[in-house]
């Protein structure tokens, strides 16, 4: 197999992994915004919130299944008690002051966090049972941890997509993403679908957090860049619909990692080695926002919009 | 009543200034908040042990040091020094973590005559054409730190080596400063996105170009990720990471093992042999029990550098000349040792090649390892016109 296959199909497995975090975020995201018509900036916070439980737990029990479990209970716990003192009081009210609410709730919680845990960033090893690596291609190690990660997001997928399908839960939440209204009128308690999909991003979004620490650093304000990206993948797929969330996460992904590791040298083939070396990073970072752009123009509604909309 | 409520607050507005002259404010600008905290820490935690173990007095006078968060945004940086010039009327200012919060804040500082000792960084531009009588850096110019390992890489006669930084202002200067020493070949120069938290992309490039050592400039949480994703993807044993301002007493407590064995550089270590460095960390750990980084070294230095200068002109602060003079015969106990100042007010001094290793009680500090450079000065004197 030649170098550059090699470097191609390491780079999509990188773009994957990456996808596949970006899709336990954007499906809470998605789900949220589309069933509770609430753009919910605080879904960060709870990925850091279950980063943060998950590298605590570790570091003091050394079990990372006990850290996972840990890090969901936390979240499903703390989503549950944002939704009932801060979000009750949202649903009716227009988008601008959810965001004005929720960004307040991001401040509050970055320095909750820093008050808990101080403002050194938390130490979280990888699992020993996931340490290593597994040869997939000849010659290029794969670190075991990141395969874990896709592993697990894809296992998730499935679950999100099984209950969503198969289950009159999944059958409410469907409905309530299409038409809230006509799910109300029909006598559907709404109050408690909403806490319960509330609590399901909740638990994704910690999920995410607590898979995310032993490879990225577990600070204060870790949340918001996740988030930005989370948005962009749920506008691109579509709001509300957790395919176009699974497929859009995956396009998200593999196309960063691909502008990441190929736009500069595809530049340098054709202007000098300084320009390229300036401009690659650059147009790299916007690659994503482009594609977004490009989607929009194409396809408002994103690529799978929920029937309905 | 009315008048004579009028008559005591026009005499105490008498007395307040009578009390001002008698005790020193220090305006101090670092980041309390947010994830680059923790350096405002370490430096805020320095400044405040110098205070105390000077007696809560400057110069024989008693202090205050009023700190101010810039947030690591220069707008606010700039708004906080101004304040602290015009509403608290600070008598020296010190500080300032971040290059661009420091060229923002600059021109009031100097402007207003108040003395400022930069106590972290030194972006070219002070160095040289921007320089002024009123600045002096308690720390470094930017530059000299990787020029000190591309010289360490360019005299063990390392050839292709990767380099990586983010793609802003100090990235590149730390680029330019390493190319100016290393005359080897540079596999490659790649710049990522400030605030990158996945480097795989990356790592698998690196694999790809197998170059023979790799040097990388990413300060704060990046560090942290990149280091420690460097480390799971086995690409550690093979290519040694270099690096600067990256794996550091800041970092190491969320990096741990997997910086062992990396090299960095830097003026100053904790382990570094002089009375009164060993009497600043011994210090420094007892009160705050965690190793002091160089941020802590640096605010350290610029409390005691003010207290010197203070105590020259015999407490008589309006004497600014007296004091600009005093501060630059840097005649003051430095936790770097003796060393001169610059014609351009950068401190001429020694930079050491430093290695992560685990110490006596199991945690990961930088140990000294060789000089680098004696009484190193900094690439832009020459352009500074100060006279």
């Amino acid at each position: 197999m030649g170098a550059a296959m090699t470097a191609v199909l390491e780079q999509l497995l990188n773009g994957a992994q990456f996808g596949v975090m970006l899709f336990l975020m954007a499906a809470g995201l998605t789900l949220i915004f589309g069933i509770m018509n609430l753009i919910n900036l605080a879904h960060g916070s709870l990925y850091m919130a279950g980063a943060y439980v998950a590298a605590a737990t570790f570091a003091a029990s050394g079990s990372f299944l006990l850290a996972l479990l840990a890090a969901l209970a936390a979240a499903v716990a703390l989503g549950a008690a944002i939704e009932i003192v801060v979000f009750r009081t949202l649903y009716d009210r227009e988008h601008l002051d959810q965001v004005l609410a929720t960004f307040g709730l991001i401040l509050f919680f970055n320095e909750l966090v820093r008050m808990i845990w101080g403002a050194t960033a938390l130490y979280m090893q990888v699992p020993a049972f996931l340490a290593g690596h597994v040869e997939l291609l000849s010659g290029s190690p794969y670190p075991t941890y990141r395969l874990a990660v896709i592993g697990a997001g894809l296992a998730v997928a499935l679950l999100l997509h099984l209950l969503i399908a198969r289950t009159r839960i999944g059958m409410l939440i469907r409905a309530g993403a299409s038409n809230r209204a006509m799910v109300d009128a029909l006598g559907v308690n709404v109050t408690l679908l909403y806490t319960l999909v509330f609590a399901l991003g909740a638990a994704l979004a910690a999920f995410a957090g607590a898979m995310a620490g032993p490879i990225f650093t577990v600070e204060s304000g870790m949340g918001e860049s996740v988030l930005i990206l989370a948005f962009v993948v749920i506008v691109i797929g579509g709001i509300g619909s957790l395919r176009g969330a699974f497929v859009a996460a995956l396009l998200v992904g593999i196309v960063d990692a691909m502008g990441r590791a190929f736009l500069r040298p595809l530049l340098a083939s054709f202007m000098s080695h300084a320009t390229a070396d300036n401009a690659g990073p650059a147009l790299a970072s916007m690659l994503i926002y482009i594609l977004m752009a490009a989607i929009l123009l194409i396809r408002p509604q994103g690529l799978f919009p929920p029937r309905g909309r | 009543m009315k008048s004579i409520i009028a008559a005591a607050a026009a005499l105490s507005l008498l007395v307040a200034p009578a009390f001002a002259e008698q005790s020193v404010k220090i305006g101090f600008v670092t980041t309390l908040s947010g994830p680059a905290g923790v350096i405002g820490k370490h430096m805020k935690d320095a400044s405040t042990l110098a205070l105390d173990m000077l007696g809560g007095k400057i110069g024989g006078l008693p202090a205050t040091i009023v700190y101010g968060d810039d947030q690591f945004k220069p707008d606010v940086g700039r708004q906080v020094s101004e304040e602290m010039l015009q509403r608290d009327k600070v008598d020296f200012m010190t500080g300032f973590i971040w290059s661009n919060v420091l060229l923002a804040s600059y021109q009031p500082i100097i402007r207003s005559g108040v003395v400022l000792i930069g106590a972290n960084a030194g972006p070219h531009e002070l160095a040289g054409a921007m320089c002024a009588s009123n600045y002096f850096s308690a720390s470094w110019q930017n530059d000299q730190t990787p020029e000190a390992m591309g010289k360490f890489m360019n005299d063990q006669k390392m050839n292709d080596v990767y380099l990586m930084a983010p793609d802003y202002a100090a990235g590149k200067d730390m680029v330019n400063g390493f190319k100016r020493y290393f005359k080897g070949k540079v596999a490659a120069e790649v710049y990522t996105k400030p605030g990158q938290s996945d480097y795989q992309v990356e790592i698998s490039q690196i694999r790809q170009a197998a170059p023979k050592a790799l040097f990388i400039f990413l300060p704060g949480g990046m560090g942290i990720q990149f280091v420690k994703q460097y480390a799971q993807s086995g690409l550690r044993d093979q290519i040694p990471l270099y690096s600067a301002f990256t794996v550091d007493e800041t970092t190491l407590p969320a990096i741990g093992d997997a910086a062992a064995g990396n090299y960095e550089v830097s003026f100053w270590s904790p382990d570094l042999d002089n009375p009164r460095n060993k009497q600043f960390v011994a210090a420094f750990r007892a009160k705050y029990h965690y190793m002091p980084s160089y941020y802590a070294a640096q605010s350290f230095d610029a409390i005691n550098m003010i207290d010197a200068a203070v105590k020259a002109v015999k407490g008589n602060l309006a004497d600014k000349q007296g004091m600009i003079a005093a501060i630059d015969k840097a005649d003051f106990p430095s936790v770097r040792g003796a060393f001169k100042y610059g014609p351009n007010h950068f401190p001429i001094e020694n930079f050491y090649l430093l290695k992560i290793v685990k110490d006596a009680d199991g945690e990961y500090v930088r140990k000294i390892q060789s000089t680098i450079f004696a009484d190193h000065a900094d690439a832009y004197a020459s352009e500074c016109k100060m006279k």
